[in-house]
Protein backbone atom coordinates (compact mmCIF):
# COMPACT_ATOMS: atom_id res chain seq x y z
CA UNK A 1 0.00 0.00 0.00
CA UNK A 2 2.88 2.40 0.99
CA UNK A 3 4.33 2.26 -2.59
CA UNK A 4 1.07 2.40 -4.35
CA UNK A 5 0.82 5.54 -2.20
CA UNK A 6 4.36 6.73 -2.52
CA UNK A 7 3.61 6.20 -6.47
CA UNK A 8 0.83 8.07 -6.89
CA UNK A 9 2.61 11.00 -4.93
CA UNK A 10 5.23 10.65 -7.31
CA UNK A 11 5.95 13.36 -10.52
CA UNK A 12 5.76 10.07 -12.75
CA UNK A 13 2.13 9.44 -10.85
CA UNK A 14 0.71 12.57 -11.26
CA UNK A 15 1.45 12.24 -15.04
CA UNK A 16 0.74 8.92 -15.75
CA UNK A 17 -2.84 10.09 -13.96
CA UNK A 18 -3.23 13.25 -16.01
CA UNK A 19 -2.73 10.88 -19.39
CA UNK A 20 -5.36 8.68 -18.03
CA UNK A 21 -7.81 11.08 -17.16
CA UNK A 22 -7.26 13.04 -20.41
CA UNK A 23 -7.57 9.71 -22.30
CA UNK A 24 -10.56 8.29 -20.83
CA UNK A 25 -11.96 11.87 -21.26
CA UNK A 26 -11.20 11.60 -24.87
CA UNK A 27 -12.63 8.31 -25.36
CA UNK A 28 -16.07 9.22 -23.35
CA UNK A 29 -16.67 11.44 -26.25
CA UNK A 30 -16.00 8.40 -29.02
CA UNK A 31 -18.61 6.82 -26.81
CA UNK A 32 -20.96 9.53 -26.85
CA UNK A 33 -20.46 12.26 -25.07
CA UNK A 34 -20.57 15.60 -26.75
CA UNK A 35 -18.14 16.84 -28.55
CA UNK A 36 -14.99 18.42 -26.58
CA UNK A 37 -16.76 17.46 -23.46
CA UNK A 38 -15.98 14.25 -22.53
CA UNK A 39 -15.91 15.48 -18.81
CA UNK A 40 -17.02 18.91 -18.02
CA UNK A 41 -17.74 19.20 -13.85
CA UNK A 42 -19.64 22.38 -14.98
CA UNK A 43 -21.83 21.40 -17.63
CA UNK A 44 -22.44 17.65 -16.03
CA UNK A 45 -24.06 19.69 -12.91
CA UNK A 46 -25.79 21.85 -15.11
CA UNK A 47 -27.23 18.77 -16.59
CA UNK A 48 -28.12 17.44 -13.32
CA UNK A 49 -29.76 20.59 -12.08
CA UNK A 50 -31.66 20.17 -15.43
CA UNK A 51 -32.57 16.88 -14.93
CA UNK A 52 -34.36 17.97 -11.19
CA UNK A 53 -35.76 20.65 -12.64
CA UNK A 54 -33.75 23.26 -11.23
CA UNK A 55 -33.84 24.95 -14.74
CA UNK A 56 -35.88 23.98 -18.01
CA UNK A 57 -33.67 24.59 -20.70
CA UNK A 58 -34.63 21.11 -22.53
CA UNK A 59 -31.37 20.61 -24.51
CA UNK A 60 -29.02 20.28 -21.29
CA UNK A 61 -31.40 17.73 -18.66
CA UNK A 62 -29.27 14.55 -17.58
CA UNK A 63 -28.33 12.88 -14.54
CA UNK A 64 -24.27 12.94 -15.89
CA UNK A 65 -23.00 9.61 -14.26
CA UNK A 66 -19.53 10.91 -14.09
CA UNK A 67 -19.73 13.23 -11.52
CA UNK A 68 -22.06 10.44 -9.18
CA UNK A 69 -18.48 8.33 -9.97
CA UNK A 70 -16.08 10.97 -8.86
CA UNK A 71 -17.82 11.00 -5.98
CA UNK A 72 -17.83 7.34 -5.60
CA UNK A 73 -14.21 6.98 -7.12
CA UNK A 74 -12.53 9.50 -4.58
CA UNK A 75 -14.32 7.87 -1.22
CA UNK A 76 -13.64 4.42 -2.42
CA UNK A 77 -10.04 5.81 -2.52
CA UNK A 78 -10.06 7.66 1.22
CA UNK A 79 -12.33 4.45 2.95
CA UNK A 80 -8.98 2.20 1.28
CA UNK A 81 -6.60 4.65 1.86
CA UNK A 82 -7.45 5.32 5.69
CA UNK A 83 -7.99 8.81 4.53
CA UNK A 84 -11.74 9.48 4.84
CA UNK A 85 -12.05 12.39 7.57
CA UNK A 86 -15.50 13.80 7.77
CA UNK A 87 -15.07 17.40 8.21
CA UNK A 88 -17.05 20.46 7.73
CA UNK A 89 -18.00 24.21 8.89
CA UNK A 90 -15.58 26.57 7.08
CA UNK A 91 -17.83 29.71 6.01
CA UNK A 92 -20.00 27.43 4.40
CA UNK A 93 -22.83 30.14 3.17
CA UNK A 94 -19.37 31.97 1.30
CA UNK A 95 -18.06 28.09 0.11
CA UNK A 96 -21.82 27.94 -1.40
CA UNK A 97 -21.43 31.49 -3.33
CA UNK A 98 -18.07 30.88 -4.79
CA UNK A 99 -19.56 27.71 -5.84
CA UNK A 100 -22.46 29.82 -7.36
CA UNK A 101 -20.30 32.17 -9.22
CA UNK A 102 -17.97 29.87 -9.81
CA UNK A 103 -20.89 28.25 -12.24
CA UNK A 104 -21.98 31.52 -13.49
CA UNK A 105 -18.53 32.42 -14.73
CA UNK A 106 -18.13 29.08 -16.47
CA UNK A 107 -21.04 28.83 -18.00
CA UNK A 108 -20.55 32.10 -19.46
CA UNK A 109 -17.56 30.36 -20.95
CA UNK A 110 -19.60 27.13 -21.58
CA UNK A 111 -17.01 24.94 -19.50
CA UNK A 112 -15.24 24.49 -16.30
CA UNK A 113 -11.03 24.25 -16.54
CA UNK A 114 -11.27 20.75 -17.13
CA UNK A 115 -13.56 21.35 -20.66
CA UNK A 116 -11.35 24.19 -21.26
CA UNK A 117 -8.10 21.67 -21.62
CA UNK A 118 -10.57 19.44 -23.29
CA UNK A 119 -11.77 22.38 -26.10
CA UNK A 120 -8.16 23.25 -26.54
CA UNK A 121 -7.00 20.00 -26.98
CA UNK A 122 -9.71 19.28 -29.55
CA UNK A 123 -8.66 22.62 -31.14
CA UNK A 124 -11.41 24.83 -30.27
CA UNK A 125 -8.98 28.05 -30.28
CA UNK A 126 -11.70 29.99 -27.59
CA UNK A 127 -10.57 27.93 -25.18
CA UNK A 128 -7.01 29.80 -25.20
CA UNK A 129 -8.10 33.16 -23.52
CA UNK A 130 -10.66 31.26 -21.71
CA UNK A 131 -7.39 29.14 -20.24
CA UNK A 132 -5.64 33.00 -20.01
CA UNK A 133 -8.69 34.69 -17.80
CA UNK A 134 -8.46 31.50 -15.47
CA UNK A 135 -4.61 31.56 -14.70
CA UNK A 136 -5.52 35.66 -13.90
CA UNK A 137 -8.28 34.76 -11.75
CA UNK A 138 -6.12 31.90 -10.27
CA UNK A 139 -3.58 34.96 -10.33
CA UNK A 140 -5.63 37.19 -8.26
CA UNK A 141 -6.78 34.68 -5.67
CA UNK A 142 -2.99 34.26 -5.01
CA UNK A 143 -2.33 37.57 -4.09
CA UNK A 144 -5.47 37.44 -1.12
CA UNK A 145 -3.79 34.41 -0.10
CA UNK A 146 -0.41 36.33 -0.31
CA UNK A 147 -2.52 38.78 1.84
CA UNK A 148 -3.75 36.76 4.89
CA UNK A 149 -7.39 35.37 2.96
CA UNK A 150 -8.66 32.57 5.18
CA UNK A 151 -12.34 30.84 5.52
CA UNK A 152 -11.24 29.64 9.17
CA UNK A 153 -10.82 26.19 9.62
CA UNK A 154 -13.70 23.08 9.78
CA UNK A 155 -14.12 20.93 12.25
CA UNK A 156 -14.11 17.04 12.47
CA UNK A 157 -17.89 15.64 12.23
CA UNK A 158 -19.61 12.46 12.33
CA UNK A 159 -18.82 10.34 9.61
CA UNK A 160 -22.50 10.37 8.20
CA UNK A 161 -22.18 13.89 7.87
CA UNK A 162 -19.69 13.45 5.48
CA UNK A 163 -21.04 11.18 3.79
CA UNK A 164 -24.57 13.11 2.71
CA UNK A 165 -23.31 14.57 -0.75
CA UNK A 166 -22.03 10.56 -1.78
CA UNK A 167 -25.63 9.86 -0.32
CA UNK A 168 -27.16 12.67 -2.68
CA UNK A 169 -25.27 11.41 -5.26
CA UNK A 170 -26.36 7.63 -5.26
CA UNK A 171 -30.31 9.02 -4.94
CA UNK A 172 -29.83 10.72 -8.24
CA UNK A 173 -27.85 7.45 -9.26
CA UNK A 174 -30.96 5.56 -8.46
CA UNK A 175 -32.91 7.92 -10.22
CA UNK A 176 -31.10 7.47 -13.74
CA UNK A 177 -30.96 3.85 -13.11
CA UNK A 178 -34.77 3.41 -12.24
CA UNK A 179 -36.17 6.93 -14.44
CA UNK A 180 -39.52 7.13 -12.38
CA UNK A 181 -41.93 8.25 -14.76
CA UNK A 182 -43.77 11.45 -12.57
CA UNK A 183 -47.10 13.45 -13.57
CA UNK A 184 -44.63 16.60 -12.98
CA UNK A 185 -42.29 14.99 -16.12
CA UNK A 186 -39.19 14.83 -13.65
CA UNK A 187 -36.29 13.36 -13.62
CA UNK A 188 -36.02 15.37 -17.42
CA UNK A 189 -34.15 13.84 -19.95
CA UNK A 190 -33.48 15.41 -23.08
CA UNK A 191 -34.31 14.59 -26.36
CA UNK A 192 -32.32 17.04 -28.06
CA UNK A 193 -28.94 19.00 -28.06
CA UNK A 194 -26.14 18.42 -25.20
CA UNK A 195 -27.61 16.69 -22.89
CA UNK A 196 -28.84 13.91 -25.02
CA UNK A 197 -25.63 12.79 -25.75
CA UNK A 198 -23.69 10.74 -23.77
CA UNK A 199 -22.08 7.19 -23.38
CA UNK A 200 -23.66 4.31 -21.93
CA UNK A 201 -24.04 5.17 -18.12
CA UNK A 202 -22.20 1.74 -16.20
CA UNK A 203 -19.08 2.66 -18.79
CA UNK A 204 -19.12 6.38 -18.15
CA UNK A 205 -19.65 5.87 -14.38
CA UNK A 206 -17.42 3.24 -14.25
CA UNK A 207 -14.88 5.29 -16.36
CA UNK A 208 -15.76 8.43 -14.05
CA UNK A 209 -14.95 5.84 -10.61
CA UNK A 210 -11.21 5.13 -11.35
CA UNK A 211 -10.67 9.38 -11.96
CA UNK A 212 -12.27 9.24 -8.91
CA UNK A 213 -10.03 7.01 -7.62
CA UNK A 214 -6.43 8.16 -8.83
CA UNK A 215 -7.58 11.64 -8.57
CA UNK A 216 -7.89 11.42 -5.10
CA UNK A 217 -4.60 9.84 -4.35
CA UNK A 218 -2.80 12.55 -6.54
CA UNK A 219 -4.90 15.26 -5.44
CA UNK A 220 -5.67 16.14 -8.79
CA UNK A 221 -6.40 19.87 -9.20
CA UNK A 222 -6.38 22.10 -12.39
CA UNK A 223 -6.66 25.68 -10.02
CA UNK A 224 -4.05 24.24 -7.92
CA UNK A 225 -1.61 23.38 -10.98
CA UNK A 226 -1.55 27.47 -11.89
CA UNK A 227 -1.95 28.53 -8.24
CA UNK A 228 1.11 26.43 -7.21
CA UNK A 229 3.05 27.77 -10.32
CA UNK A 230 2.27 31.26 -9.23
CA UNK A 231 2.28 30.90 -5.37
CA UNK A 232 5.21 28.74 -5.01
CA UNK A 233 7.30 27.96 -8.12
CA UNK A 234 5.94 24.32 -7.63
CA UNK A 235 5.14 22.76 -10.99
CA UNK A 236 3.96 19.10 -9.37
CA UNK A 237 -0.02 19.26 -10.41
CA UNK A 238 0.65 21.49 -13.14
CA UNK A 239 2.19 18.49 -14.57
CA UNK A 240 -0.38 16.24 -14.29
CA UNK A 241 -2.68 18.98 -16.57
CA UNK A 242 -0.12 19.21 -19.02
CA UNK A 243 -0.32 15.81 -19.30
CA UNK A 244 -3.69 15.52 -19.44
CA UNK A 245 -3.80 17.82 -22.40
CA UNK A 246 -1.62 15.72 -24.20
CA UNK A 247 -3.52 12.68 -23.24
CA UNK A 248 -6.93 14.02 -24.65
CA UNK A 249 -4.89 15.60 -27.95
CA UNK A 250 -3.02 12.47 -28.73
CA UNK A 251 -6.59 10.26 -28.75
CA UNK A 252 -8.56 13.01 -30.29
CA UNK A 253 -5.82 12.43 -33.02
CA UNK A 254 -6.42 8.80 -33.15
CA UNK A 255 -9.93 9.10 -33.04
CA UNK A 256 -9.98 11.60 -35.48
CA UNK A 257 -12.09 14.11 -33.25
CA UNK A 258 -9.28 17.55 -33.41
CA UNK A 259 -10.76 20.42 -35.30
CA UNK A 260 -9.06 23.58 -35.43
CA UNK A 261 -10.14 26.79 -35.62
CA UNK A 262 -12.40 29.44 -33.37
CA UNK A 263 -15.86 29.33 -35.29
CA UNK A 264 -18.13 26.24 -35.21
CA UNK A 265 -16.77 24.69 -32.43
CA UNK A 266 -19.47 22.56 -30.45
CA UNK A 267 -20.91 24.16 -27.19
CA UNK A 268 -18.87 27.41 -27.61
CA UNK A 269 -18.98 31.00 -28.63
CA UNK A 270 -16.46 33.24 -29.97
CA UNK A 271 -17.03 36.37 -28.05
CA UNK A 272 -12.86 36.38 -26.41
CA UNK A 273 -13.75 38.71 -24.03
CA UNK A 274 -16.18 36.61 -22.76
CA UNK A 275 -14.73 33.72 -22.24
CA UNK A 276 -11.71 35.89 -20.64
CA UNK A 277 -14.46 37.09 -18.43
CA UNK A 278 -16.26 34.14 -17.81
CA UNK A 279 -13.27 31.91 -16.44
CA UNK A 280 -11.89 34.84 -14.56
CA UNK A 281 -14.48 34.72 -12.04
CA UNK A 282 -14.23 31.23 -12.38
CA UNK A 283 -10.48 30.96 -11.40
CA UNK A 284 -10.90 33.10 -8.72
CA UNK A 285 -13.77 31.56 -7.08
CA UNK A 286 -11.65 28.04 -7.62
CA UNK A 287 -8.97 30.01 -5.85
CA UNK A 288 -10.89 31.23 -2.73
CA UNK A 289 -12.69 28.12 -2.48
CA UNK A 290 -9.45 26.35 -2.64
CA UNK A 291 -9.85 23.65 -5.41
CA UNK A 292 -10.91 23.30 -8.86
CA UNK A 293 -14.76 21.69 -9.69
CA UNK A 294 -13.27 18.31 -10.30
CA UNK A 295 -11.61 18.70 -6.15
CA UNK A 296 -14.60 20.22 -4.78
CA UNK A 297 -16.10 16.74 -6.10
CA UNK A 298 -13.42 14.49 -5.00
CA UNK A 299 -12.91 16.12 -1.66
CA UNK A 300 -16.68 15.73 -1.08
CA UNK A 301 -15.92 12.01 -1.36
CA UNK A 302 -13.35 12.21 1.24
CA UNK A 303 -16.13 13.33 3.62
CA UNK A 304 -15.63 17.18 2.98
CA UNK A 305 -18.70 19.18 3.80
CA UNK A 306 -17.27 22.39 2.83
CA UNK A 307 -16.75 21.03 -0.62
CA UNK A 308 -20.10 19.38 -0.70
CA UNK A 309 -21.60 23.14 -0.03
CA UNK A 310 -19.37 24.46 -3.26
CA UNK A 311 -20.71 21.70 -5.06
CA UNK A 312 -24.44 22.30 -4.15
CA UNK A 313 -23.91 25.87 -4.66
CA UNK A 314 -22.10 25.06 -8.26
CA UNK A 315 -25.57 23.14 -9.26
CA UNK A 316 -27.67 26.02 -7.88
CA UNK A 317 -25.66 28.61 -9.60
CA UNK A 318 -26.04 26.79 -12.88
CA UNK A 319 -29.92 26.72 -12.63
CA UNK A 320 -29.72 30.64 -12.30
CA UNK A 321 -27.71 30.76 -15.26
CA UNK A 322 -30.60 29.22 -17.35
CA UNK A 323 -33.26 30.35 -15.32
CA UNK A 324 -32.06 34.05 -15.87
CA UNK A 325 -30.06 33.75 -19.20
CA UNK A 326 -26.53 34.25 -18.03
CA UNK A 327 -24.95 31.43 -19.33
CA UNK A 328 -23.26 31.39 -23.05
CA UNK A 329 -24.80 31.52 -25.79
CA UNK A 330 -23.56 32.70 -29.79
CA UNK A 331 -23.18 35.75 -28.42
CA UNK A 332 -23.87 38.71 -31.25
CA UNK A 333 -21.15 41.23 -32.11
CA UNK A 334 -23.18 44.02 -30.23
CA UNK A 335 -22.54 44.19 -26.42
CA UNK A 336 -26.08 45.63 -26.02
CA UNK A 337 -27.41 42.11 -27.11
CA UNK A 338 -25.18 40.21 -24.40
CA UNK A 339 -27.98 39.50 -21.97
CA UNK A 340 -27.26 38.98 -18.33
CA UNK A 341 -23.84 37.26 -18.63
CA UNK A 342 -21.52 40.37 -18.41
CA UNK A 343 -23.44 41.70 -15.17
CA UNK A 344 -23.47 38.30 -13.99
CA UNK A 345 -19.44 37.65 -14.37
CA UNK A 346 -19.18 41.56 -12.79
CA UNK A 347 -21.61 41.04 -9.70
CA UNK A 348 -19.66 37.80 -8.94
CA UNK A 349 -16.28 39.57 -9.51
CA UNK A 350 -17.00 42.29 -6.83
CA UNK A 351 -18.70 39.28 -4.36
CA UNK A 352 -15.21 37.88 -4.68
CA UNK A 353 -12.91 40.35 -4.21
CA UNK A 354 -15.41 41.97 -1.15
CA UNK A 355 -14.84 38.41 0.09
CA UNK A 356 -10.92 37.80 -0.68
CA UNK A 357 -10.64 41.44 1.08
CA UNK A 358 -12.16 40.82 4.36
CA UNK A 359 -12.10 37.14 5.31
CA UNK A 360 -9.26 37.17 7.08
CA UNK A 361 -7.95 35.22 10.49
CA UNK A 362 -4.77 34.42 12.24
CA UNK A 363 -4.45 31.32 10.41
CA UNK A 364 -2.23 29.20 12.64
CA UNK A 365 -1.93 29.10 16.28
CA UNK A 366 1.14 28.00 18.30
CA UNK A 367 0.07 24.33 18.85
CA UNK B 1 11.22 23.71 18.90
CA UNK B 2 8.62 25.91 17.12
CA UNK B 3 5.15 24.23 16.69
CA UNK B 4 2.05 25.03 14.36
CA UNK B 5 -1.57 23.93 14.32
CA UNK B 6 -3.03 23.91 10.75
CA UNK B 7 -5.63 21.27 11.44
CA UNK B 8 -8.54 22.48 9.52
CA UNK B 9 -7.11 25.00 7.37
CA UNK B 10 -8.06 24.38 3.75
CA UNK B 11 -5.22 24.20 0.79
CA UNK B 12 -2.82 25.95 0.58
CA UNK B 13 -2.71 27.17 3.62
CA UNK B 14 -1.33 24.78 5.70
CA UNK B 15 1.76 24.91 2.68
CA UNK B 16 1.38 28.86 3.44
CA UNK B 17 2.20 28.48 6.53
CA UNK B 18 4.63 26.08 6.69
CA UNK B 19 6.76 27.79 4.25
CA UNK B 20 6.43 31.32 6.35
CA UNK B 21 7.84 29.79 9.53
CA UNK B 22 10.25 28.15 7.90
CA UNK B 23 11.79 31.03 6.07
CA UNK B 24 11.90 32.21 9.38
CA UNK B 25 14.20 29.31 10.60
CA UNK B 26 17.41 28.92 11.11
CA UNK B 27 19.97 25.97 9.68
CA UNK B 28 19.71 23.26 11.93
CA UNK B 29 16.24 24.59 13.61
CA UNK B 30 12.96 22.63 13.87
CA UNK B 31 9.40 23.08 12.99
CA UNK B 32 6.56 20.99 13.78
CA UNK B 33 3.86 20.99 12.06
CA UNK B 34 0.01 19.97 13.50
CA UNK B 35 -2.33 18.72 10.66
CA UNK B 36 -5.41 16.41 10.28
CA UNK B 37 -5.75 15.32 6.19
CA UNK B 38 -3.32 13.33 4.31
CA UNK B 39 -3.61 15.97 1.62
CA UNK B 40 -1.89 18.45 4.22
CA UNK B 41 0.53 15.98 4.99
CA UNK B 42 1.63 15.23 1.49
CA UNK B 43 1.34 18.40 0.57
CA UNK B 44 3.44 20.05 3.47
CA UNK B 45 6.12 16.91 3.40
CA UNK B 46 6.50 17.65 -0.57
CA UNK B 47 7.17 21.59 0.37
CA UNK B 48 9.99 20.45 2.76
CA UNK B 49 11.58 17.86 0.70
CA UNK B 50 11.35 20.94 -2.24
CA UNK B 51 13.27 23.71 0.44
CA UNK B 52 15.94 20.52 0.94
CA UNK B 53 14.89 19.92 4.71
CA UNK B 54 14.55 16.27 6.25
CA UNK B 55 11.16 15.35 7.46
CA UNK B 56 9.32 13.22 9.57
CA UNK B 57 6.13 12.15 9.97
CA UNK B 58 4.22 10.71 12.68
CA UNK B 59 0.33 9.49 12.98
CA UNK B 60 -1.67 10.24 16.03
CA UNK B 61 -4.04 7.90 17.83
CA UNK B 62 -6.80 11.16 16.45
CA UNK B 63 -5.65 10.45 12.64
CA UNK B 64 -3.95 13.54 12.59
CA UNK B 65 -0.28 13.83 11.56
CA UNK B 66 2.65 15.90 13.14
CA UNK B 67 5.06 16.79 10.87
CA UNK B 68 8.80 16.92 12.53
CA UNK B 69 10.69 19.09 9.66
CA UNK B 70 14.79 20.19 10.52
CA UNK B 71 16.21 22.67 8.53
CA UNK B 72 19.40 21.75 6.59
Amino acid sequence: MERVNRFFQSRWGIILVGLCIGALASTLQKLGNPKNMGICVACFERDIAGSLGLHRAAPVQYIRPEIIGFVFGAMIAALIFGEYRARAGSAPVIRFMLGFFAMVGALVFLGCPWRALLRLAGGDGNAILALVGLACGVGIGVLFIKRGYNLGRSQKGSPVAGAVLPLIMLGLLLLLIVKPVLSTGAPFFSTEGPGSQHANYLVALGIAVVIGFIAQRTRFCTMGAIRDVILMRDFHLMSGVVALLAGAFIMNLIYGQAHWGFAGQPVAHTNQLLNFGGMLLAGLSFALAGGCPGRQLFLSGEGDGDAAVFVLGMIVGAAFAHNFGTAGTPYPNNPANWGWGPAAVLVGLVFCVVIGLTMRSTATAKA
Amino acid sequence: MERIDCRGLSCPLPVVETRKHLERLSSGGKLEVLVDTGTARDNVSRLAAREGCDVEVRETEDEEFILTITKK
